[in-house]
């Protein structure tokens, strides 16, 4: 069913050396055994699946738990613009791509500005519970600006858990000063294990004072990450690895990755597509090196799975966000802006109202497990042995298909088989309806979106959209609206199932979906 | 002997700032300038001048 745009022959012979035991698990780390139908851990995972000091420390955690995204937010401050390393996707006229959406420029702040905006943020969104600094360069590269800026959020905002990100290079030395402020997450950028493939990523680094190239930068690199991840998982840190996949680079390779950091505790890994255009001025971008397609990255995560457990909800987002994952308020939150605040840090009731948002993720998780063991049923019984699709799901939240089709900025991505509805990824797409008039040129890049996509579930569309969708292949359906999305994507595959099964349609599969690239939506 | 930074270039990402052994660098109007009263291109420090080592940007500091 999947698409060979990735050799799957060699996907399958990494796949195989992932089966081999790997030394011991840390504590960081999980286990990958979990039952069927159910990922063990990681960013799909509950309260069942894991320690529970660990899911103490991600169930709030809008980057860590694919649940906890839909109702918690986060921000970032961009107090570190200075970097050590040159990569080769990253253009430093703009914010560092590793950990941000390329080509955007973020303001940047000091220590003091970063701590007022911070405050401002809090008392204005309650449900903020966590502060990363992602640069716009490596945060570990400007450590005078963010650990001044940790250490005053500590004394200030003691319930707003702290995070960064970085390239690794600095962070051996860095350990206890990282410990010492209480950030229990760290996401280092990791895009191989193998210095000659680091040196086609990175050109230079800069280390013991003096410019390293080649396949040298890349061995130190690699070293320093391995003993970083090491000494966080040591010391009970969480850590996420983020890897770019750059196609004819290190997409298989990343595999490899997958296995290292995964023995090495890695508690998250977040595979992302390279985002290359030339307007962007990267070397990747200028020299013509494109970007995965939808299939291509989804083969890599798939044959990744039952490594380190997979990030699917990422978003690619700004050095200074603000809000939930997928929406960008840092607009409301300017310098200018923050100034003429009138900034309150109640911290009780930040807390009465995240007991409140803890309370509502905590019933609609139970309303979904109710509602999932009947769809469950039907598919199993209707649902064909061995076959999967995937379908487009739009919604508002509240983990149901609750969005009406033009008003979709993104489609979630779901890959349903008779056993589970899978949460597999999301896909930006340009807005179709605005101010209620369909625009008709939008239609063709939303299809080029969801095109690896059986179906389309929405709260309603459009008769011109619906009959267009249709001719491309993808079936609208609109018959599931208000419903949990993994209940209406068991129920919809059941139906499916049947209508193939009684020969109604013949079963076909799809073709590829492009991932959108360009910086046009900010967050 | 001193460098400079070309500011039409410059990012104004402040990764000169802290490397330079001689104070020499600061930031004015979001670039950073260098004090060729100060500049000593790393002689006497390092091999090569850090500044020019550390910065993303290829030939944005150049000898005065």
């Amino acid at each position: 069913m999947q698409s060979a745009y990735i050799s799957l022959g060699d996907l399958k012979a990494h796949r195989n050396a992932l089966a081999e035991p790997v030394a011991s698990e840390s504590a960081g780390g999980c286990s990958s055994s979990g039952g069927a139908g159910k990922s063990s851990c990681g960013s799909s995972g509950g309260p069942d699946d894991m320690p529970s000091e660990i899911w103490d420390k991600v169930k709030n955690h809008p980057c860590y738990s694919e649940e906890a995204h839909h109702h918690f937010a986060r921000m970032h401050v961009a107090v570190a613009p200075a970097c050590n390393i040159q990569c080769n996707y990253c253009n430093r006229k703009y914010d560092c791509s590793n950990e941000s959406r390329p080509g955007v420029v973020s303001q940047k702040l000091t220590p003091d500005q970063a701590v007022k905006k911070v405050l401002a943020v809090a008392s204005e969104i309650p449900q903020m519970t966590v502060l990363g600094i992602a640069g716009p360069g490596d945060a570990l590269a400007n450590p005078k600006k963010t650990f001044e800026t940790m250490r005053q959020l500590t004394e200030k905002a003691p319930d707003i858990k702290l995070c960064l990100s970085t390239n690794g290079l600095a962070l051996p030395e860095m350990v206890d000063e990282i410990c010492k402020h209480n950030i229990d997450h760290v996401t280092i950028t990791i895009n191989m294990v193998d210095p000659e493939i680091g040196a086609k990523i990175y050109p230079w680094i800069f280390w013991d004072h003096r410019r390293v190239t080649g396949v040298e930068a890349a061995r130190i690199l690699h070293e320093q990450q391995m003993k970083g991840l090491e000494m966080l998982t040591a010391r009970g840190v969480l850590t996420k690895i983020n890897s770019v996949l750059i196609p004819g680079i290190n997409d298989t390779h990343l595999i490899d990755v997958n296995r290292e950091v995964k023995k090495r505790g890695a508690f998250l890994h977040n595979i992302m597509p390279l985002i290359s255009e030339a307007e962007h001025g990267t070397h990747f971008g200028l020299t013509g090196q494109r970007g995965p397609t939808a299939q291509e990255l989804k083969a890599v995560q798939d044959a990744c799975m039952g490594g380190a457990n997979l990030m699917r909800h990422c978003r690619q987002c700004r050095a200074d966000a603000v809000g939930l994952l997928g929406e960008d308020r840092s607009d409301e939150f300017t310098l200018d802006k923050i100034e003429e605040m009138d900034i309150v840090y109640d911290i009780d009731k930040r807390r009465a109202y995240q007991e409140k948002v803890e309370a509502e993720r905590q019933a609609q998780h139970q309303a979904k497990v109710d509602a999932l063991a009947d769809a469950l049923d039907a598919s199993l019984i209707a649902g064909q042995e061995d076959l999967k699709v995937l379908v487009a799901v739009a919604t508002e939240g509240q983990g149901r298909v609750n969005q009406h089709f033009g008003h979709a900025t993104e489609f979630q991505i779901f890959e349903v088989s008779r056993k589970e509805a899978l949460f597999v990824g999301h896909r930006r797409v340009d807005l179709y309806c605005q101010g209620g008039y369909g625009e008709d040129e939008q239609l063709p890049s939303i299809v080029n979106a969801i095109n690896d996509c059986h179906a389309v579930l929405v709260s309603k569309i459009g008769a011109c959209p619906r009959d267009e969708l249709k001719a491309a292949g993808i079936e609208p359906v609109e018959e599931y609206a208000h419903e949990f999305i993994e209940k209406a994507a068991l129920t919809w595959f059941a139906d499916y199932c049947g209508r193939v099964a009684s020969g109604a349609i013949v079963h076909q599969p799809r073709g590829d979906a492009s991932i959108r690239q360009g910086a046009v939506m900010a967050a | 002997m001193a460098l400079k930074i070309i500011g039409s270039t410059c990012s104004g990402c402040s990764a000169c700032d802290p490397e330079c052994p001689n104070d020499a660098i600061r930031e004015k109007s979001g670039v950073f300038i260098i004090d060729p009263a100060k500049c000593t291109e790393c002689e006497g420090h390092y091999d090569s001048p850090q500044c020019v080592a550390v910065c993303p940007v290829d030939g944005c500091i150049v000898k005065a």
